[in-house]
C-alpha cells in the first residue's frame, strides 16, 4: 500500500552560535537576529519519510509554522526530496506555546490525507519535545518517541524500536500513527542536485509579494495584487508554488492560538552567570599541586 | 483544565517500571515536601503499575503525605495513552495545584500528552522549582504563589522562568539528579489511597515486543568524587590518565560531550545537559572547556577543580582551584602528590 507521511520541521536559531542581544526586552527571542537552521532533527524525520517513500511508495508532505523566512527549510526539504510543502504563517501565532503550537498544526494535519505524522524529538531553540506528543494527543493517534529505527511496516502496522533511555524497545502498532525521531535513526541525505535546479525558485504567496513590490515600488495596490496573482498562477502551473496557510484557511478558533491558547508564559529570563564564591589559583608544578592536594585531604573533601 | 485550586495539592508521578521506582520521583518528593510546606498544603505520590502497592510506603518515607495508588493489569507495562488516561481522571478528580513528572524517557513522552488533553501548561526538563508571585504586565494583576518553573533554554544560554497563572494544574517536568535526593525517613505515615480506574484494551495501542534494558557502565549520580576528561585530553589512549587519576582518587570516571563524540569513552560516563548532571563533593575538570552546556550538568559541584591550558576557558570562571598548565605533566604530579600520601599514611600505620 501507499503510505502518506507528513512532516512536521522547524526553523529554529543556531543555538550554537547565540548571542545575548538576540533577547527582547520582553524575554522573547528576537529571531530575526539570529542564524536559522532546519532543526536538526526534523532533518532525520524527513529521511525517514523519504525512505518509506522510496521502499513502499507513497507521498511525502512538509509542514513548517513560523516566520515567512522559514520558506528556506521548505525549499530544502524540496532539494532532498519532498512532493509538498506547507507554510503555516500568521502574526496571530505568535507567542504561543507548545499546547497552542500542536493546536495549530492539528489543524492543519486535519486538512491532509495521512497515515503517518513525523516530527523530530525535539528542537534545539526549545528542547522541549512536546509538540509531538500533544499533537498525537489532539489528532487521537497512537504516538511512538524516540523512534531510533524504523523496522518494518505491513499493511496497517508499524513496527518500530525506541530508545528508552536506559536500552531499546520494540513495538508494533495499528496505523495512523505519530513518530517523533531520533538522530540515531538515520544519516540524513544531502540536497540532490537535479532537485535543487529543479525547484530553486520555488516560492511562497509571501516571497512573490515581496519579490513584486521590490521590482515596481511605484505600482498602485491593485496592480501589485494583480502581478501577485499572475505570478502565483505561473508557478502553481510549474509546481513551484509552496502552499501558504493562516489561520483563516486552517478555520482555527483563534482562543486556541497565539498567547491567548498558551497556559505558560515568562515570568522572567536570565542571562546564565556562574561563579565560584572563592577561587584560587594553582601553580602546575609539584609543589604547588602536592598543596593543593593537601589541602582538600584537611578539609575531608577526598578520603 | 482546571481552575486555579489554592488547596489542590503538590503532586509527583511515582514512575516505576518492573515493580521498581526510579530514583527521579524520589528526589521530586523531597522537592514537593519543601513546596507544600511553603503552601501549606499536603504532598501525593501518584503511583500506577500493576501488582505495585509495596512501593507507597517508600514514596511516604520520602516525602508523600498521600500516595494515589492505581493498581490495574492493564498498567502493568508503561504505555502513553493507559497512563495518560488514568493520570487525567487522577487530576480531574482531585485538583492538584502543581504535577511533577522526572524529565526521563517515559516522562517526557507522558507529560505533554496529559497537558494537551487536559489543556494544561507543562514546562520541559526543570532544573528549579520556586514558590513566588507574578504581576501580570499591562493588567498589573498579581498573583501570588505560583510554580516559578526555571528551566534552561537556547541550548542553555538562557535560564527561563516559567509560569502558569489561570489554567491549573501547573506542570513540569524535572531532570534527573538535580533535586538532592532526600534522606527517607522510616518513622514517616502517610496514608494509600487506592483507586479505580476505568480502562479497557483499546487504551493499549501498542504490543510491546521485547525490551532490552542495560545497566549503565558508571553510577556518576552516586560518585563522591568524579574525574572527567574534555577533548583537550586528546586521544582515547591519554584518556588513561583519567581513568588513573580517577583510580588513585576512588572517583567515578566521566567525560564532557566533546570527548565522548571523539571516542575516548562511553555515553554513559557524559555529564552535561545531554549527559548526567552530578553534584559531587569534588569534581576534577581535565582538558574541559566548560561550554555552558557542560556547565549545567556539574556547575553544583562543592568543590571544583579546572586543569586548562587555556586561560580564557569558562570552565576557570567557576573553578574553586584554577591549575593553568598542561594536563599530561599535572595529572601525574596529582597522582603523584595522591600517592605519597597514601605511603605516608601506610608508613604511619606500620609505626
Amino acid at each position: 500500500m501507499d503510505y502518506h507521511c507528513v512532516v512536521l520541521i522547524k526553523q529554529v536559531p543556531d543555538t550554537k552560535r547565540i548571542t545575548g542581544k538576540a533577547m527582547n526586552d520582553d524575554g522573547t527571542v528576537n529571531r530575526r537576529a539570529l542564524p536559522a537552521i532546519f532543526n536538526p532533527e526534523d532533518l532525520n524525520a524527513l529521511e525517514l519519510s523519504l525512505q518509506i517513500k522510496e521502499q513502499y511508495s507513497g507521498t511525502v508532505t512538509v509542514i513548517t509554522m513560523g516566520l515567512p523566512g522559514a520558506a528556506v527549510i521548505l525549499r530544502e526539504s524540496l532539494y532532498r526530496g519532498a512532493d509538498r510543502t506547507i507554510l503555516i504563517t500568521d502574526q496571530r501565532c505568535a507567542a504561543s506555546d507548545t499546547l497552542a503550537t500542536s493546536y495549530i498544526l492539528r489543524c492543519a494535519v486535519n486538512k491532509l490525507q495521512y497515515d503517518i505524522v513525523i516530527c523530530g524529538r525535539q528542537a534545539i531553540d526549545g528542547d522541549t519535545a512536546q509538540v509531538g506528543p500533544q499533537l498525537a494527543e489532539k489528532l487521537g493517534i497512537t504516538q511512538i518517541t524516540y523512534l531510533e529505527k524504523l523496522l518494518e511496516l505491513e499493511n496497517e502496522h508499524i513496527t518500530a524500536q525506541r530508545n528508552i533511555g536506559n536500552g531499546q524497545q520494540q513495538v508494533r502498532g495499528k496505523l495512523p500513527v505519530l513518530l517523533t525521531v531520533t538522530s540515531d535513526a538515520n544519516e540524513p541525505r544531502v540536497a540532490a542536485a537535479k532537485n535543487m535546479m529543479k525547484y530553486k525558485n520555488a516560492r511562497t504567496p509571501a516571497e512573490i509579494e515581496q519579490q513584486i513590490q521590490t521590482e515596481n515600488p511605484d505600482a498602485d495596490e491593485d496592480t501589485l495584487a494583480g502581478l501577485v496573482e499572475r505570478k502565483c498562477g505561473l508557478l502553481k502551473d510549474k509546481g513551484l508554488l509552496i502552499e501558504q496557510w493562516d489561520l483563516d484557511f486552517l478555520d482555527a478558533d483563534l482562543g486556541w492560538c497565539g498567547r491567548s491558547g498558551s497556559p505558560t508564559k515568562v515570568h522572567r529570563i536570565q542571562s546564565i552567570v556562574l561563579a565560584a564564591k572563592e577561587s584560587k589559583e594553582v601553580e602546575p608544578t609539584e609543589e604547588g599541586i602536592a598543596d593543593m592536594i593537601h589541602e582538600l585531604i584537611e578539609e575531608k573533601t577526598i578520603a | 483544565m482546571t481552575g486555579v485550586n489554592r488547596e489542590g495539592e503538590v503532586w509527583v508521578f511515582a514512575e516505576q517500571h518492573q515493580g521498581k521506582l526510579e530514583d527521579t520521583p524520589l528526589e521530586l518528593m523531597g522537592k514537593a515536601r519543601q513546596l507544600a510546606n511553603i503552601l501549606g498544603v499536603e504532598t501525593a505520590a501518584v503511583l500506577l503499575g500493576s501488582n505495585v502497592g509495596q512501593l507507597a510506603k517508600k514514596l511516604i518515607q520520602y516525602g508523600a503525605d498521600k500516595v494515589y495508588v492505581a493498581d490495574n493489569q492493564l498498567l502493568e507495562n508503561f504505555q502513553t495513552n493507559s497512563y495518560a488516561k488514568t493520570m487525567c481522571q487522577l487530576i480531574e478528580k482531585y485538583e492538584p495545584q502543581i504535577v511533577m513528572y522526572g524529565a526521563t524517557v517515559t516522562g517526557r513522552d507522558l507529560a505533554p500528552r496529559i497537558a494537551s488533553e487536559i489543556k494544561a501548561g507543562l514546562t520541559a526538563d526543570c532544573t528549579d522549582l520556586q514558590i513566588g508571585d507574578h504581576t501580570e504586565s499591562g493588567s498589573g494583576i498579581l498573583h501570588k504563589n505560583l510554580l516559578f518553573q526555571v528551566r534552561p533554554a537556547f541550548g542553555g544560554n538562557i535560564i527561563a522562568t516559567i509560569i502558569n497563572y489561570d489554567r491549573w494544574p501547573q506542570m513540569a517536568t524535572v531532570r534527573e539528579g538535580v533535586m538532592p535526593m532526600p534522606s527517607p525517613d522510616v518513622s514517616r505515615q502517610g496514608k494509600i489511597i487506592k483507586e479505580q480506574v476505568q480502562l479497557s484494551a483499546a487504551d493499549l495501542p501498542l504490543t510491546i515486543l521485547e525490551e532490552h534494558k542495560r545497566e549503565k557502565k558508571v553510577d556518576l549520580k552516586a560518585a563522591r568524587v568524579i574525574v572527567a576528561g574534555g577533548a583537550g585530553v586528546g586521544s582515547k589512549d591519554n584518556f588513561k590518565l583519567i581513568w588513573n587519576l580517577a583510580n588513585v582518587l576512588g572517583a567515578a570516571p566521566a567525560a564532557s560531550r566533546a570527548a565522548v563524540d571523539l571516542g575516548f569513552i562511553d555515553h554513559d560516563h557524559q555529564v552535561g545537559q545531554t549527559g548526567t548532571t552530578v553534584r559531587p563533593s569534588l569534581y576534577v575538570a581535565v582538558g574541559i572547556s566548560g561550554a555552558i552546556q557542560h556547565q549545567a550538568g556539574m556547575s553544583e559541584s562543592q568543590k571544583i577543580i579546572a586543569i586548562n591550558n587555556d586561560p580564557d576557558a569558562p570552565i576557570f570562571q567557576i573553578a574553586h582551584y584554577k591549575v593553568l598548565g598542561d594536563l599530561n605533566e599535572i595529572v601525574p604530579r596529582m597522582i603523584k602528590a595522591l600517592k605519597e600520601k597514601t605511603i605516608k599514611e601506610e608508613v604511619a600505620a606500620v609505626k
